[in-house]
């Protein structure tokens, strides 16, 4: 099936600009015509990644394919990876910061609300290596 | 009410978005933890923080809120002022304290 594809590089010193590529597939979403309900749930789940990507990753490549129905995101990092996925999952569970909290975040949620707001997700992470995060929101 | 009250109701002072002022809002939120705004905000538009990086805009964006109000007299920098211009969000900034300002516009008839 055909789709749009979106590439973006996350910039990882860079905290201010984290959220970009969320924003540029937010405004890409919103023009094609998809619902506000679900523009808001690829929005919110993806700049979370994003963010993840930033604090704990040194950045990475955000990538995202556009069919009728749905997005697909791809967040593929090269950071230090997630040696217990299923801690990382529960919420309030952190390894931020108190420079990040001092922020706004780092509250153990991103993941957390990663899944909440879309319809799949998937972590791919080695120790060392490196963590893809995979997401599928349904229209 | 709309974004006029609420700089009325706390004596507010508008860094951008003036021309937004006749806009409607029905609810508001007030945190200075990004996450949780969100995890838990739905459909909220206004924002009450006493956060002020860049961040906060953007965070306002994605939930489509239409208005932030800084706390506490605190003053984001020209940047964060611009990028909110640019996304069409209202910034205001008040004196009155986080706990203070909510009360104030919740009595007055805006929602959680």
């Amino acid at each position: 099936m055909d789709c749009i594809r979106l590439e973006y590089d996350v910039d990882g010193e860079n905290f201010s600009s984290a959220g970009n590529a969320s924003e540029s597939v937010k405004r890409t979403l919103k023009q094609m015509g998809v619902s506000a309900a679900s523009v808001r749930r690829v929005a919110i789940a993806m700049y979370e990644g994003e963010i993840n990507m930033v604090i704990h990753a040194h950045g990475g490549r955000a990538e995202a394919e556009i069919y009728p129905d749905r997005i697909d995101i791809y967040l593929k990092d090269s950071g230090p990876g997630i040696a217990d996925i299923d801690l990382a999952m529960k919420a309030g569970y952190s390894t931020a910061t108190e420079n990040i909290r001092s922020l706004g975040f780092g509250a153990g949620m991103g993941l957390p609300n990663m899944k909440k707001y879309s319809d799949e997700m998937r972590i791919d992470s080695t120790v060392g290596v490196g963590t893809t995060v995979f997401l599928r929101i349904n229209f | 009410m709309t974004i006029r009250d609420v700089v009325k109701l706390l004596n507010a002072e508008i860094l951008c978005g003036a021309e937004h002022l006749d806009t409607e809002i029905h609810t508001a939120c007030g945190s200075d933890m990004m996450s949780d705004v969100l995890a838990y905000v739905k459909d909220q538009s206004v924002l009450l923080t006493g956060l002020l990086n860049p961040q906060v805009v953007r965070t306002a964006e994605m939930m489509d809120m239409l208005c932030i109000v800084f706390v506490r007299g605190k003053r984001p920098e020209q940047p964060v002022i611009e990028l909110a211009r640019e996304k069409g969000i209202v910034l205001l900034t008040t004196e009155k304290r986080l706990f203070v300002a909510c009360g104030i516009l919740y009595t007055n008839g805006l929602g959680g």
